[in-house]
């Protein structure tokens, strides 16, 4: 019982503190990814090649004089940066990172928590996420940042409908809610040569979910409430240093915990198709089950970068008429084809 | 474990629901509502309904309240001036009253056969199948229900499409040979 625990315990220190130490280099690859793509160099002063860039912007954001404006509602204001980072990093729990790790004589399963209702418990946390938002730019008094607020807020739940759709189809060919047997269900190979990779059985509703996914934490093409504050001003116009930090935190951990989602239900998980014998328990094929994971949330991830720093965005009401006329009915669609050929193959 | 759980959940839940009606600034009763519709997500779970608790928290406190809030969020809905209702005086008979009915209430559940007091739930069948079971039972049993209640919402986004659509307004005749004037 208590060695369960510990057990847990330091399942979550290594997931977050991977999380959050992913977070903060994900700023210096935005950065330098961002470079390549338009033919400069990125950040290259502060260690080699910008390695240490992150730890300078942490320590800056560290230093900043922190405002709290007088004309804030000081209780909301101050809950807002944490409303948001709180369901961020809780998503992360019901990913299965890895197999099995056999260490001091115990299998560890590589997934803080197995919850039987392991999708759901995914979609409840990110309709929790608009929350921050809605409330950081109430909290500020200000009517830029309330509209602001208000219409990332809007974007995030209309997109929320075509992410949970679109995952039906995984679901009703998974047979269950647990994402441990959304990738178990993927490790068999389809016609003898190729693995059963959701991406493969349901693609309609694979690239329905990776745009929702980029829609719902407010990036690539759908970030319009980021660049308002370029503009005018966004929902986190009115916050500084730490708080802010937090908001921009929570983004890249939404992106994180989305990649990984994306290739838990569609790509396979940790499981690599041709390489990896059935069955192989043994240390090393464990961590380098975890390393596969690991570099195919990376590509997931540079493909969020890639997106980002090459299509334009979207204008609001293109934004809203794509999320409600074209994903939704495209969503439902696919689940009446998916139904449908379950049905046949009987 | 599990009752501790139990009294830390149903005491929360019972403060914050108390505190949505006491809070004078709407934004903060909305988000007591918020707590305390987290609280009955982890009775339910306390009660093996991990389908209901994940809905729950979906529907309800995702989608439902956000609404809620964007509406007084947008209309600035009141403070003081809401506040002073036309109950006044009378307001301790009223206060009387609700308490003695809740507390019948209370009353009667704690005599039925199926309350057992709060513990932990053994009922292994329904950890297992929790969905399936769910999903068994609406397609086949309650099928009809079912169906109503889609109806129903139906019917709702319906009317309200049709109550907030704006007449077109015709053009007046003659727009043509004032133009060319």
């Amino acid at each position: 019982m208590i060695t369960d625990f510990i057990e847990i315990l330091v399942k979550i220190a290594v997931a977050l503190g991977a999380l959050l130490g992913v977070v903060a280099y994900m700023t210096l690859a935005e950065r330098k990814v961002s470079a390549f793509i338009q033919h400069r160099y990125g950040p290259n002063r502060v260690g080699p090649w910008g390695l240490l860039q992150p730890v300078a912007d942490g320590l800056k954001f560290l230093f900043k004089e922190d405002i709290v404006p007088p004309h804030v509602n000081r209780v909301i204001y101050l809950l807002a940066p944490a409303a948001i980072l709180t369901p961020a990093l809780m998503t992360f729990a019901v990913v299965p990172f890895g197999d099995t790790l056999p260490l001091f004589g115990r299998d560890i399963r590589l997934q803080i928590a197995d919850l039987n209702i392991g999708i759901l418990y995914i979609l409840a946390l990110t309709s929790l996420g608009v929350y921050g938002i809605a409330l950081g730019g109430w909290a500020s008094n200000n009517k830029y940042s309330l509209l602001g607020g208000l219409r990332a807020a809007s974007q995030m739940i209309s997109y929320e409908l075509a992410m949970g759709l679109s995952i039906i189809g995984v679901l009703m060919i998974t047979g269950s809610l647990r994402l441990n047997e959304v990738v178990a269900g993927q490790q068999q190979m389809l016609w003898g040569v190729v693995p059963r990779w959701n991406v493969l059985t349901q693609p309609l509703g694979c690239l329905l979910f990776m745009v929702a996914a980029f829609a719902e934490t407010n990036r690539a093409p759908f970030d319009l409430p980021e660049c308002e504050q370029e503009l005018v001003a966004g929902y986190h116009a009115e916050y500084s240093s730490m708080k802010f930090a937090m908001f921009f935190m929570a983004e890249y951990a939404n992106m994180v915990t989305s990649s990984a989602v994306i290739v838990t239900l569609f790509f396979g998980g940790w499981h690599l198709p041709w390489l990896i014998p059935e069955n192989a328990t043994s240390l090393g094929y464990s961590l380098l089950k975890i390393g596969v994971f690991a570099a195919k949330t990376g590509f997931f991830l540079f493909v969020y970068l890639w997106v980002r720093w090459t299509l334009p965005r979207f204008r609001y009401d293109q934004l809203m008429r794509l999320g409600w006329k074209v994903f939704l009915p495209l969503s439902l669609a696919n689940i009446v084809v998916t139904g449908a050929a379950l049905a046949f193959r009987g | 474990m599990a009752t501790a759980l139990f009294y830390i959940f149903a005491v929360v839940a019972v403060v914050s629901a108390v505190k949505v009606v006491l809070f004078r600034n709407p934004v903060y009763s909305a988000l007591s509502l918020v707590m305390t519709f987290f609280c009955l997500a982890g009775l339910f779970v306390l009660l093996d309904a991990y389908f209901l608790s994940a809905v729950m928290v979906i529907v309800y406190a995702g989608a439902i309240m956000i609404l809620f809030l964007f509406v007084i969020m947008l209309l600035n809905l009141g403070r003081k001036e809401m506040m002073d209702a036309a109950v006044g005086r009378f307001r301790w008979l009223f206060v009387l009253i609700l308490l003695g009915v809740l507390l019948a209430q209370v009353g009667f559940v704690a005599r039925q056969a199926w309350f057992s007091g709060p513990g932990p739930s053994t009922n292994t069948a329904l950890q297992a199948r929790n969905t399936e079971y769910i999903g068994e039972l609406l397609f086949t049993e309650y099928l009809f229900p079912f169906e109503v209640a889609s109806v129903i919402l139906t019917v709702a986004l319906v009317g309200v499409v049709v109550l907030v659509k704006q007449e077109k307004r015709r053009l007046p005749e003659g727009d043509q040979a004032s133009a060319s004037d």
